[in-house]
């Protein structure tokens, strides 16, 4: 397990190196000027030598990245002040340490994705154990058929018809917000039943499907068949045999698309007006705001990576039959 | 990936009784045997799939629609940028919202009037989804070539190659799909303009593919090579190297015949997916700007007028549950159709 873990951890570092490389080559290197970005429409050539200074952006791209990847773990001095150790340099907008707008957005993207992935592993799970429990039977059929729409529904059509129903339409609640738990979990809890009631409905379609087809293709597995066999009941053999054996593929779907959450539910976000990540991914975008984006980019893709290891490290707990070496 | 089902499978769809199962031996009737190929098999099996047949066609009236589009305008006599609703007095009223109820729609504005600008709704949305299908489609078709390239090669040549390519589909797979899109669709923005100036649409849609394509094939190549591996071990490609064949002819002759299904399952999934990405990105308004028309951007539209006119908004909706919805089962149809092995 600790071989496993530490070489996963290595192979995670050298991803995430090359990531923050090509984005940072990316973002740094391809625009002509990028100074000229955060310098407005009308910029003289004094006003972007300074900008291009205080930046540091008067150096090759190389040092450029190496001074950036240093100031992540050490800290740095810039012109503008001190750079405290997570440094992800200054917005090329507000002129703000960027770490600090990160940590302050990201309690919003954690509510919305960790509410809205409880609901809709639950449910999904549990619905599709039901159509495989029933199958065939009419149950089997509507989860079939409200799995197939529910696949088509997108979050910037269906949040808009809550928003309209559920809010303008019978006043049940009010505009969905951001409060910060430790303040009021009330406000916290029902500012965010929204958005995680319509996250919900997108994922719940596809884990119902996969569970019940997992589910069906343990259950004409083998040693399910001798538990059976050997006389125990319907429901140890449903829930400690079939269920077991079917979370291992659901778990793997779940892990990735959790981690791709934390690194913004970009369009949840932008269709409740929540301020996450994924908003400021696309404000960064808009006002070309390279440092921000860099360090959204980085939160991301950290996430997806260590949420793959914990999926594979999950996985050895769940199907005893994987072993990690 | 083919265990999943759909009820498009359902067995209520009986086989005519003339017919043997599932076409897949040759009818020893009056004639004797006849030959079939594996695609005369597969459309055999397709044509009596009623769910595939209706959403084939429905697949087929949105690609009419998005080809047609200035025909259908020219012939409704509307256009997708003209401000009817300013032009003429008596369809907004003074906030900007129709006058007529449900969204202004009448006789003349079959599924409404735009509020504030008063665009004609169906124009708008024919030629939305013309922009938006034509990109998604685009993409799609340099996504699955890449993959075919990509895949076959790492799984045909193996070694080195397999290894390298394998690690580069891992290290674009690490990169936070949705983020990407939005964080490198302004880049290569600015790899063909200078900031500060407008890009042109064209040049947006060619961005738009560009970074669809590039996050988009590793899936079908990873799935396609997993498929060369074991195809590659079997006896005919075997017969193919000893009888002296060339890497190309048993690539173009041997296994791409076997791989065609993967490929037009994965597409048929793959192009809808693409669809609702390219609407998300003109949706948050990083992708197909004012005045082009957009199926995304009129979610964005519709969640600025929700409160006062809801109808408008479920227009784009409801198209886009039908897209995808037949599309879908069209994928599932096709599937059992060349493979009918997964029908349950």
């Amino acid at each position: 397990m600790l071989r496993f873990l530490a070489r996963r951890t290595l192979g995670a570092i050298v991803i995430i190196l090359l990531i923050s490389a090509i984005t940072f080559f990316l973002f740094f290197a391809l625009p002509a000027e990028p100074a000229l970005m955060s310098c407005g429409k009308n910029c003289t050539a004094d006003s972007l030598a300074v900008i291009n200074k205080n930046l540091g952006l008067d150096q090759p791209v190389p040092v450029q990245y190496w001074h950036y990847m240093v100031g992540l773990f050490a800290g740095r001095d810039l012109t503008v002040g001190h750079c405290p150790a997570p440094c992800f340099g200054y917005s090329f907008s507000n002129q703000q340490p960027v770490w600090g707008t990160i940590v302050d957005r990201f309690p919003t993207t954690l509510s919305i994705t960790l509410g809205g992935a409880a609901v809709f592993l639950t449910v999904g799970v549990g619905i599709g154990m039901l159509a495989a429990a029933f199958r065939g039977t009419w149950i089997d059929k509507a989860v079939s058929s409200l799995s197939l729409l529910g696949n088509a529904l997108q979050i910037y059509f269906v949040g808009v018809i809550a928003l309209a129903v559920l809010v303008s339409g019978l006043h049940w609640m009010d505009n969905p917000a951001y409060y910060p738990i430790t303040e009021n979990p009330v406000k916290w809890f029902t500012g965010m039943i929204i958005p995680w009631l319509v996250l919900s409905i997108i994922f719940i379609a596809n884990y119902s499907r996969m569970t019940r087809s997992q589910m069906i293709e343990q259950l004409a597995e083998d040693h399910v068949r001798t538990a059976r066999a050997k006389g125990l009941g319907r429901r140890t053999v449903f829930f400690r045999y079939a269920w077991r054996g079917a979370m291992a593929p659901i778990v793997t779907i779940f892990g990735i698309d959790l981690g791709s959450l934390f690194g913004g539910a970009i369009i949840t976000e932008f269709t409740f007006s929540l301020h996450g990540l994924g908003r400021l991914a696309v404000s960064s975008v808009s006002e070309t705001d390279l440092p921000t984006l860099m360090a959204v980019m980085l939160v991301g893709c950290t996430a997806i990576v260590v949420a793959n290891i914990v999926v594979d490290a999950a996985y050895a707990f769940i199907d005893p039959r994987v072993r990690l070496a | 990936m083919c265990a999943m089902t759909s009820p498009s499978q359902s067995p209520s769809e009986a086989p005519s009784p003339a017919a043997p199962p599932d076409g897949a031996v040759a009818v020893p009737g009056t004639a004797g045997l006849v030959g079939r190929s594996p695609g005369q098999l597969m459309w055999r099996r397709f044509r009596r799939d009623r769910t595939g047949v209706v959403s084939a066609w429905i697949v087929l009236f949105f690609f009419v629609v998005a080809l047609a589009a200035p025909l259908i305008s020219l012939l409704y006599g509307k256009d997708p940028t003209t401000t009817y609703g300013l032009n003429e007095p008596g369809l907004l009223n003074q906030y900007g919202y129709p006058v007529r109820p449900n969204g202004g729609i009448s006789g003349e504005f079959w599924f409404g009037v735009e509020p504030t600008l008063g665009r004609d709704v169906l124009t708008q949305l024919v030629y939305g989804i013309r922009t938006s299908l034509l990109i998604a489609a685009a993409a799609t078709v340099l996504c699955v070539l890449t993959g075919i390239v990509v895949g076959v090669t790492a799984g045909y040549v193996g070694g080195r190659t397999d290894y390298f390519l394998g690690r580069f589909i891992d290290l674009l797979l690490a990169f936070p799909a949705q983020l990407s899109f939005v964080a490198f669709t302004p880049v290569v923005y600015s790899l063909f303009v200078s900031p500060g100036k407008e890009t042109p649409t064209y040049l947006r849609v060619i961005t738009l593919i560009l970074v669809l394509w590039v996050l988009g094939w590793m899936g079908l190549a990873r799935l396609l090579r997993g498929q060369v591996l074991s195809l590659r071990e079997r006896e005919f490609i075997e017969a193919a190297k000893v009888t002296g064949a060339s890497p190309w002819r048993i690539i173009t002759k041997e296994l791409l015949p076997n791989l065609w299904t993967p490929i037009l399952v994965q597409a048929t999934l793959m192009l809808p997916t693409t669809v609702t990405i390219e609407a998300g990105l003109s949706f948050i308004g990083v992708g197909i700007l004012e005045p082009t028309p957009d199926w995304g951007r009129m979610f964005a539209n519709g969640a600025k007028y929700y409160e006062s006119d809801i109808t408008y908004i479920f227009f784009p909706g409801l198209a886009m549950i039908v897209f995808v919805v037949a599309f879908n089962l069209l994928g599932d149809s096709v599937r059992d159709a060349f493979d009918p092995r997964t029908r349950r």
